[in-house]
C-alpha cells in the first residue's frame, strides 16, 4: 500500500520551507516528488530596480549562510563587464573571507547533520567551534554574517595586520579539532552504520542531474570552480581537491570535513602572502556588455549572469544556485531507503532553498502569468495584508 | 488497611504524585547532565514542574475523524500501569514479605502498558506519521521485550525459582546481589539498554525521531494528554532504574540505593548523548542478534549458578 509522508513545507528537518512528498510502502521509499516555491522572493527583478552598488547588499541576502557567495558572484560578473582588475590585496581578502565562510557553512552543515541523525551532542559541539569563527567575521567586518566585504573593483574592508594573529590562533584551533570530528565521525561505528552506503549517488546520476560542489565530489566528479577555472587568489595558493568515490552520506560527510582542512591551508598560504597595496580601484563605468561568473560556494558552482546597457543598473541579472541543481538529485539518491534514511539523505546535499526557490505558473505546459502579473499580484497582496493588519 | 489508606497509597505515596515528582526532577537531571554535555547552561530545576503545568493549561485538541476514547485512554493506561507499578515496587522494597506468587509477572505487563497505550493511541490519531511511529514502537517493542523477559527469566533461576519479586530481593540480602556474577552483568546490561527502548532514548528513539518523523505517535496529542504523556515518561525514568536495582543490585536496603540509582541514571543519560539514532531495523537487529544472543548467554550461566 502506498502512502505519502510529508517532508514539509514546515518540518523540524528544514529551516525553510519546502516540500518533499514522500512515497513510501512501510517504511520504504518508492518515489519522491519536490515542490519548491514556497520562499520566493524575486531577488533577480529587485536586483534590475537597483544600482550595482546596492545589488551587492541585496544578493548578500539571498541567503544568510552563504551570504558572500552571491555578492562575490556578482562582483566578479560585474568586474566581468566593465573589464575591471582587483588590485591584489583585494583578491586576497575576497579569498580569505570566501574560504572562511567555506568552513563555517561546512560546520554548519556538520552540526546539522548530527542533529538529524539524532546525535545532538556533536550538533552542539560542532557549532561551539563555530562559534569563534562568527567573532573572527565580526572582528574584521563588523558584521557576524552578511559581511558586505565585496565591492565591485575591489573590497569594502581591509584586514588589518594585528587580526592576523587572532586569524591563525582560530585556525590552529580549528585545525585541532577538525581533527578530532574527523576522527569522531570515521571511527564511530553507530554513524558509519547509519551513513555508510545511504543514499548512493552513482557517478552517472551525479553526471546526470549536473549535480554541484560536495555533492559532487562524494559521487566521485572531481568539479570545482577553484581549480578549474580560478579566480582571484586561488591560482596562487597550493591545496587539494577532495573526491570519494562511493556517492553516500559518509562520502559527502568526509568531503565537507578534509575541505575544512584545505581551506585552513588556503587562508594561512593567503594570509602569509597578502601583498600590501590598495584594496580597490575606482569604477566609473559600467559599459554596455555581458557578463558571467562561476563561483565555487560551499554548496557548489554559483553562477551569476549580468548584462548592462551602460546605466547604473544591471539590465538582467540571472542568479543560478548550486542547490538548484543539487536537490533535484534527491530523487534518484533516496529511492529504496526507509523513512529514516531519507531525512538524512535529503540534508545530505546541503540544500539551500532560499537559493533554489523560483516562481512559473502554468497551465498546459504553457506559462500563464508573466513576470508583471506575478509582480502585480505580490503587490495586490501586500496591500490586502496591510489593510488587514492596519486594524 | 482501610480504603483511604489505599486510596493514599496510589495516589499520593507512593503511587501517583510522589512518582510523578520524583521523575519530573529526575528529567530535569536529565535535561542538565545533557545540557552541561553539550556545553549549554540547561534549565533551572523547577522547568518540568513549569512545562507540566503550561500543558494542563494549554487547549486539548482531538483530531477529527479519530477515535477519541481510545485516542484519550493512550495516556491514561500508561498513567494508571505506573502508578499501580510505583506501589509494587516501593512495597516490596520496604517490606518484601508483602509478596504474592507471581507477582513480577504482573509488574512485567505493568512495564508493558506504557508502550501499548502509546501504540493504542498513535494509531487513533489518525496521522500517516503517527502510523510510521506506532509501526516502529511495535517492532522496537517486540525487539527488546525478547531479551528482557530471557534476562528475567535467568533472574528467576538464580533466586531459586520463585516468580515472587519480594523473594528476589530476600535472596539478595541473603546472599548477596546478583549484580556480582557474570550473569549478573549481563543481566543488567540488557536491562539497561531495554530501559533505553522503552524510555524512547537514543539510540532507540527511531519511534518518536522528531527529524524524520516529527515525534511520531505523539504528534496529534497536546494539552493534558500530551502532559500525561510527560508524566508518564518521567515516571518510568524514576521506575525503571528502581527496578533494575530491585531485581540485580540488592534493593532499596539502605541509603547506598540513593547513589546507585543516580548512577545508573547518569549511565543511561551518557549513553544517551554519546551515540546517534539507530534505524529501527538496525535496533531490531541489534536487540534480537546483539543482546538477544547476549541474555542467552546470560541464562545459560545463570543455569549454572555464575
Amino acid at each position: 500500500m502506498k502512502r505519502i509522508v510529508p517532508i514539509g513545507p514546515y518540518h523540524p528537518l528544514q529551516e525553510e520551507p519546502e516540500f518533499f512528498k514522500l512515497i513510501v510502502e512501510g517504511e520504504k521509499v518508492v518515489d519522491l516528488e519536490i515542490n519548491i516555491g514556497y520562499n520566493h522572493r524575486g531577488h533577480e527583478f529587485l536586483a534590475q530596480k537597483m544600482t550595482y552598488d546596492q545589488v551587492t547588499f541585496l544578493v548578500e541576502r539571498i541567503c544568510g549562510i552563504c551570504s558572500d557567495s552571491h555578492p562575490y558572484a556578482f562582483v566578479l560578473a560585474v568586474e566581468d563587464v566593465a573589464h575591471v582588475e582587483p588590485p591584489p590585496r583585494a583578491q586576497y581578502i575576497r579569498t580569505i573571507i570566501g574560504e572562511l565562510e567555506r568552513i563555517h557553512s561546512h560546520y554548519l552543515w556538520l552540526g546539522l547533520a548530527g542533529h538529524f541523525i539524532g546525535y545532538n551532542t556533536v550538533w552542539m559541539w560542532v557549532w561551539r567551534y563555530r562559534e569563534p569563527l562568527l567573532d573572527i567575521f565580526e572582528l574584521i567586518m563588523g558584521n557576524r554574517n552578511h559581511y558586505a566585504i565585496n565591492k565591485v573593483g575591489g573590497a569594502r574592508r581591509d584586514i588589518l595586520p594585528e587580526h592576523y594573529g587572532q586569524i591563525d590562533k582560530y585556525l590552529d584551533l580549528l585545525e585541532e579539532k577538525n581533527t578530532m570530528f574527523t576522527k569522531a565521525v570515521l571511527d564511530d561505528p553507530v554513524i558509519r552504520a547509519r551513513l555508510e552506503n545511504v543514499g548512493v549517488l552513482s557517478k552517472e546520476d551525479a553526471i546526470a542531474y549536473a549535480v554541484l560542489g560536495p555533492t559532487a565530489r562524494g559521487s566521485g566528479c572531481a568539479i570545482d570552480v577553484r581549480k578549474d577555472d580560478p579566480y582571484d587568489a586561488y591560482d596562487k595558493v597550493d591545496w587539494d581537491e577532495i573526491v570519494f568515490d562511493e556517492g553516500d552520506v559518509l562520502a559527502k560527510a568526509k568531503v565537507r570535513l578534509l575541505e575544512c582542512f584545505e581551506s585552513i591551508k588556503i587562508v594561512r598560504q593567503c594570509l602569509r602572502d597578502m601583498p600590501d597595496g590598495p584594496i580597490e580601484t575606482r569604477v566609473d563605468e559600467i559599459t554596455p556588455g555581458e557578463g558571467i561568473c562561476r563561483h565555487e560556494a560551499p554548496r557548489g558552482e554559483v553562477f551569476h549572469y549580468v548584462r548592462s546597457d551602460g546605466s547604473n543598473m544591471p539590465a538582467r541579472h540571472k542568479i543560478r544556485a548550486p542547490s538548484f541543481m543539487n536537490i533535484p538529485s534527491n530523487v534518484v539518491a533516496v529511492k529504496g531507503y526507509s523513512i529514516a534514511d531519507a531525512a538524512l539523505v535529503l540534508a545530505a546535499v546541503d540544500p539551500c532553498y532560499c537559493c533554489t526557490d523560483r516562481t512559473v505558473v502554468l497551465e498546459d505546459g504553457k506559462k500563464k502569468l508573466t513576470g508583471k502579473d506575478l509582480l502585480r499580484l505580490s503587490w495586490q497582496k501586500t496591500e490586502r495584508l496591510r489593510r488587514r493588519y492596519r486594524r | 488497611m482501610s480504603v483511604v489508606r489505599v486510596l493514599f497509597s496510589y495516589i499520593v505515596f507512593p503511587g501517583l504524585i510522589f512518582t510523578a515528582v520524583v521523575g519530573l526532577f529526575l528529567t530535569w537531571i536529565d535535561r542538565k547532565v545533557t545540557a552541561r554535555i553539550h556545553w549549554r547552561v540547561g534549565p533551572p530545576w523547577y522547568q518540568p514542574y513549569a512545562d507540566f503545568l503550561k500543558l494542563l493549561l494549554k487547549e486539548t485538541i482531538i483530531p477529527e475523524g479519530s477515535s477519541k476514547v481510545l485516542f484519550l485512554l493512550g495516556p491514561i493506561m500508561g498513567l494508571v500501569a505506573m502508578s499501580i507499578l510505583a506501589v509494587m515496587l516501593f512495597s516490596m522494597n520496604i517490606n518484601p514479605h508483602n509478596t504474592f506468587v507471581g507477582d513480577l509477572i504482573v509488574i512485567i505487563y505493568l512495564l508493558a502498558i506504557p508502550p501499548l497505550g502509546l501504540m493504542l493511541g498513535g494509531s487513533a490519531s489518525k496521522n500517516p506519521l503517527a502510523s510510521v511511529g506506532v509501526s516502529r514502537e511495535m517492532t522496537q517493542y517486540f525487539a527488546y521485550e525478547l531479551p528482557f523477559l530471557i534476562v528475567i527469566a535467568g533472574i528467576i533461576l538464580k533466586s531459586g525459582g520463585s516468580v515472587k519479586f519480594g523473594e528476589i530481593i530476600l535472596a539478595q540480602r541473603a546472599s548477596g546481589p546478583f549484580l556480582y556474577s557474570i550473569s549478573g552483568v549481563i543481566a543488567a546490561v540488557v536491562i539497561l539498554l531495554s530501559a533505553q527502548a522503552k524510555l524512547g532514548f537514543v539510540p532507540f528513539d527511531s519511534p518518536e525521531a522528531e527529524q524524520e518523523i516529527m515525534a511520531g505517535p505523539y504528534i496529534e496529542y497536546s494539552g493534558v494528554p500530551l502532559a500525561m504523556y510527560k508524566v508518564v515518561r518521567a515516571m518510568m525514568l524514576f521506575l525503571l532504574p528502581l527496578f533494575l536495582i530491585s531485581v540485580l543490585w540488592g534493593g532499596f536496603a539502605n541509603w547506598w540505593a540513593i547513589l546507585k540509582f543516580l548512577l545508573i541514571i547518569v549511565l543511561m543519560i551518557l549513553i544517551k548523548n554519546t551515540n546517534p539514532r539507530l534505524r529501527i531495523d538496525q535496533s531490531l537487529r541489534f536487540f534480537w542478534l546483539g543482546i538477544g544472543g547476549l541474555s542467552i548467554i546470560g541464562l545459560v550461566l545463570a543455569v549454572y549458578g555464575l
